[in-house]
């Protein structure tokens, strides 16, 4: 029963930060018609900017840089790398889509020459402490992660319902050319988006090199390709969609690590193969999603 | 050409416009056309004749599909409108209702309302309630839905939203693509005591329509567009009248031969016409 409780609470913890990804590879969907493949980069990206940076000026401030500099870098990308040739062309999403891939090449590259065989520290103040929860003891990485992921997302939401921006990207992902007739700035709305995307990759970085993982290495980046099955599986566009995808993926993950030894038959090591089997498994039965109630293509 | 009037009752004047797809396909050659302040003007066709891609120019959206002005100029009172983004057009007063209705099906019907005042940036409350007000002043339909998904709407209900959602934006110049495309025809006419009543406020109307016999009981002048060009253009009782359109846009059965009292123009347009159909 412990065993139990301590795997759901580690899958929450980690869907929790998935979702922080995932709702990073939908907005940026949602927005563009891209898949961002350069995410994992920029995850790397603001995970070594905050262990860089936070002996110099302090884990929460290094913190903030990181996640401005993350957004700044993904906005950036978008304004001036992918809109630069289509401005807002609808048509030009799977090249752009393919010019993310170039991207993530170049910032990976430079990024592993930096970090080498390193493992960073990010100075979370959370270190390796404990809490007793009821009857199982967690890491307090797990619970920051779990609180401020939830607080985070919720804003994410609010900002899609309340805000012009939100209105404007819902709009525009329905119908970009009714959209500009409403008078959107499909540029600026569409790179706000970006830029929210990097913040939060930039973020999850944080959770994701905490204890009880050792620390930022180079593959750190690799862990959005965890976070894509989630975005895919929820269907692509829909960000509550992301946000169901993750804990599966999550709490599929943990459940498949913490009980490794009674599913031997599956081979060692099934619990980083496990998100892609849930894919397929779910893609079979639903295959746009369980909240892509459309195709998720845009048109 | 007259000059531009001043801004309190601006105009939209399109001189000698021409505009091409893909740098290829030429759309639009040397159309000029006035909508003079507070009136309503017809714009009739065939499919293809390019009244579409004249909207699309004036509203800025060319460039959505992969269009451009390439000669000639757009302008509405003082501002120039041509190669600018449809921002600029809104808040000129500038607003097109698209085509086929095209409201946001996953958002509500109010969020839809909203989007309509996007492109004129922070707005008071006070004014959005007063725009609001308006529109359901206008269409006490769309009130009692306001929570509703706009995809579940039927079609004359989606397309009072589509013209509530436009007049948030407060418009002086509304741009109407085919208002009654698919309606129901009493719907039709429902739509038709909309535009008046629209006009009666103060908004000039540029009104594309394929149903002519609607549009040019609306109108106060009309143009005929053929294949791209200005082929005809008058008071809109005059152009009812005359034999070309009613031959072809208010379905009257054609004379067997071509009397010869018609004018050129008027036979041209009339073999140019089945041309493009």
């Amino acid at each position: 029963m412990t065993t139990l409780i301590d795997n759901v609470f580690n899958g929450l913890a980690l869907g929790a930060v998935y979702a922080l990804v995932a709702l990073g590879f939908v907005i940026i969907f949602k927005a563009s018609g891209v898949m961002n493949f350069a995410h994992g980069s920029l995850l790397l990206l603001g995970g070594y900017l905050t262990a860089v940076l936070h002996d110099a000026i302090g884990f929460a401030a290094a913190l903030a840089l990181s996640v401005l500099v993350t957004a700044a870098v993904a906005g950036a990308m978008d304004r001036f790398l992918l809109q630069a040739g289509g401005g807002a062309d609808p048509h030009t999403a799977a090249v752009q889509t393919i010019v993310t891939i170039g991207v993530d090449i170049v910032i990976l590259t430079d990024l592993s020459r930096r970090i080498g065989g390193d493992l960073l520290s990010l100075g979370d103040p959370w270190g390796d402490s404990v809490s007793g929860l009821g009857p199982v003891t967690v890491a307090d990485s797990r619970i920051a992660a779990i609180a401020v992921s939830t607080a985070v997302i919720a804003g994410v939401f609010a900002l899609f319902r309340y805000t012009s921006w939100g209105l404007s990207l819902r709009a525009s992902a329905e119908d970009v050319e009714a959209a500009a007739l409403m008078g959107v700035r499909l540029v600026r709305v569409r790179t706000l988006a970006w830029c929210l995307a990097g913040a939060l990759a930039a973020l999850a970085a944080v959770f994701l090199a905490a204890f009880p993982a050792p620390g930022l290495e180079r593959t750190t980046g690799q862990i959005a390709l965890k976070a894509f099955p989630a975005a895919i599986l929820g269907g692509m566009s829909s960000p509550p969609g992301a946000l169901a995808g993750s804990l599966l993926i999550g709490l599929t993950e943990a459940l498949v690590a913490g009980y490794q030894s009674e599913l031997t038959l599956l081979g060692e090591g099934f619990g980083s193969v496990a998100p892609y089997a849930v894919m397929v498994l779910v893609l079979l039965v639903r295959p746009t999603g369980l909240f892509g109630a459309k195709a998720a293509i845009r048109v | 050409m007259p000059e531009a009037p001043p801004d309190e009752e601006p105009a939209l004047i399109v001189e000698g416009l021409d505009v091409t797809y893909g740098r290829a396909l030429s759309a639009l050659r040397s159309v000029s056309l006035t909508v003079p302040h507070g009136t309503v003007v017809a714009l009739l066709g065939a499919n293809g004749a390019g009244k579409t891609t004249l909207l699309r120019a004036v509203s800025g959206t060319l460039r959505l599909h992969r269009g451009a002005v390439t000669a000639g100029r757009v302008r509405y009172g003082s501002t120039e409108l041509d190669g600018r983004d449809p921002v600029a057009a809104v808040r000129a007063g500038v607003v097109q209702v698209p085509e086929g209705r095209r409201v946001f099906a996953g958002l509500t019907v109010d969020e839809n309302l909203r989007t309509g005042g996007l492109g004129l940036g922070r707005r008071r409350p006070a004014q959005v309630a007063e725009a609001r007000d308006r529109v359901f002043a206008l269409f006490p339909r769309l009130a009692e839905r306001t929570r509703q998904a706009a995809g579940l709407l039927s079609g004359g209900e989606q397309q009072m939203l589509a013209i509530g959602r436009a007049l948030m934006a407060a418009p002086r110049l509304l741009l109407l693509d085919e208002p009654s495309l698919g309606l129901a025809p009493q719907m039709v006419h429902r739509i038709a005591g909309v535009v008046r009543e629209i006009n009666a406020q103060g908004t000039a109307v540029l009104l594309v329509e394929q149903n002519a016999g609607m549009a040019l009981s609306l109108a106060d002048t009309a143009f005929v567009l053929e294949v791209g060009e200005v082929r005809l253009s008058g008071a809109a009782g005059e152009l009812a009248r005359t034999d070309a359109v009613r031959r072809l846009y208010l379905g009257e059965s054609a004379e067997p031969d071509h009397p010869a009292a018609t004018a050129t123009r008027d036979g041209a347009a009339a073999t140019e016409g089945q041309g493009a159909a």
